[in-house]
């Protein structure tokens, strides 16, 4: 039902779009639109958006794998210290990048507290590597997930878990076809989420990874080298950062936005 | 506001200090980044009333982006020196030693002077590096140097003095080397154009001079 909106709340939105929109328009205005073909099919462009895509990829996907039980652990099991664990976890969200990277610097890198055991025991080195970029993009963007999917769980009726359970489904039976579907707008968010913070990720990639075509070189770092030895190269790469995250955010439907609802099949015995 | 290159970060901190001091009533204020990175923001309309240069390749895009009040004035000069790690574990001796396989280099991106400069001094040499990274700044370099990331890095003589404790520094030899030349001007749209002229005449005065000296600076 389409109620007439408060006035109000429609100019309060309206002035939230048009700042998130001036922005974008800017750069549009400025795009070299007439040499927009030959950047994007530059060596440097390409390169950093193949990379780009692919450790934000890697990024979402661990954080998935990772993300989703930490969340469950942390909405349905209340053990010693969940607020302490939970601060943990999202601490990555609310930490400047920087610091992230120069943390995981201390931690990872070749002199850092786990990092020389990697580097003397098993030669294995993260910094300046591919690994490296997808570790610090996982770390900034995986709270997001955690932080969505949790939240989700919480709001949905556990009786309907408990329902299954009585009925003879195991846990994960339950889990795939009762908690899943309930919560797939705030896991689809979720990962939405950590994938745009992955992709958009500078400060803890630049720190911890370095910068190196090809290897370490993601879209948002090549951006910002760009713009020093070539203005017009580096707004036709952030505007291609703008497009690949638009297009994804258009494809999040309305209706996976809202909830799976009520499981409409009996459960199997 | 100055926006200065990152490796007068020291020098330059020191300068603002005695020029207040000489100055009573003035705040000295700085921004220290890669001077290409400095440039862009300064066409851009950042507020700097005055833009001290790595070298004059990214000076000249601010004059000819009509910036610059004024033409430049050369502040100092610097030449380029290898850092190594404290104590040298890897006994790097020569430019030569940054190719060997088992050296992990870093040096700075070509779209700072100290990149260039470190690129035109490897060719002179004839020296072909493959870095694991190249960072945005010359202080970039220094710490991961520092820090024990990299084992060697190609950077100013005056970054190398300012690790000293940290890190040491091998000579670049002179036929190979190259001297920078740090430009400074007054943008044209200074807020304070009165104070930026004073703090480019501090900064050539005898006293300027000799605490650029003191980091290792050569006279322009």
């Amino acid at each position: 039902m389409n109620r007439r909106p408060p006035l109000a709340a429609v100019v309060l939105a309206s002035i939230a779009t048009a700042f998130f929109a001036l922005p974008l328009v800017g750069l549009l205005w400025r795009a070299p639109w007439s040499q927009a073909g030959h950047y994007l099919t530059d060596d440097t462009t390409l390169t950093a958006l193949r990379l780009s895509l692919w450790s934000s990829a890697w990024a979402a996907a661990l954080s998935t794998l990772f993300g989703v039980p930490l969340a469950w652990l942390l909405a349905r099991v209340a053990f010693r210290g969940r607020t302490l664990v939970r601060a943990l976890c999202t601490l990555g969200m609310v930490l400047p990048p920087v610091v992230g990277g120069v943390a995981l610097f201390f931690a990872l890198g070749r002199r850092g507290l786990v990092g020389q055991w990697l580097d003397r025991w098993f030669d294995v080195q993260l910094p300046f590597t591919t690994a490296g970029v997808v570790i610090a993009q996982t770390f900034v963007a995986m709270p997001f997930l955690v932080v969505s999917v949790e939240s989700g769980l919480r709001q949905l009726d556990v009786r309907f878990e408990d329902a299954a359970v009585t009925l003879g489904a195991s846990q994960w039976y339950t889990f795939r076809r009762v908690t899943l579907p309930a919560i797939r707008p705030a896991l689809t968010a979720g990962v939405a989420l950590a994938w745009a913070r992955a992709l958009g990720e500078f400060g803890a990639t630049i720190t911890f990874a370095g910068n190196f075509p090809g290897t370490t070189q993601t879209l948002p770092l090549a951006v910002y080298i760009a713009r020093e030895s070539s203005p017009e190269q580096s707004i036709v790469l952030a505007l291609l950062l703008v497009a690949i995250s638009f297009i994804v955010l258009m494809s999040l439907r309305d209706r996976w936005l809202t909830a799976g609802g009520t499981p409409s099949r009996p459960v199997r015995q | 506001m100055v926006f200065a290159a990152s490796s007068l970060s020291e020098s330059f901190a020191e300068l603002g200090a005695a020029f207040e001091r000489s100055h009573p009533g003035v705040e000295v204020q700085f921004s220290f980044a890669g001077s290409g990175d400095l440039v862009a923001q300064i066409i851009d309309g950042a507020p700097a009333d005055v833009f001290a240069a790595a070298d004059t390749d990214d000076m000249t895009t601010l004059t000819d982006a009509g910036g610059a009040d004024g033409p430049p004035r050369i502040a100092a000069r610097n030449t380029f020196s290898i850092i190594v790690e404290r104590g040298n574990p890897r006994n790097i001796d020569s430019l030569a030693d940054l190719a060997r396989s088992d050296i992990l280099v870093v040096l700075c991106a070509d779209s700072v002077p100290c990149g260039r400069g470190a690129a035109a001094v490897l060719e002179r040499a004839g020296v072909s590096v493959a870095p694991k990274s190249f960072e945005d700044k010359v202080k970039g370099v220094v710490l991961k140097v520092v820090s024990g990331e990299a084992d060697a890095g190609i950077v100013y003589t005056t970054d190398v003095l300012a690790a000293a404790d940290r890190a040491d520094g091998v000579e670049i030899p002179a036929e190979f080397n190259q001297s920078n030349e740090y430009p400074i001007v007054a943008t044209i749209d200074a807020r304070n154009s009165g104070g930026a002229r004073q703090f480019i005449d501090f900064v050539s005065s005898d006293e300027g001079q000799q605490i650029l000296t003191t980091y290792g600076f050569l006279q322009p």
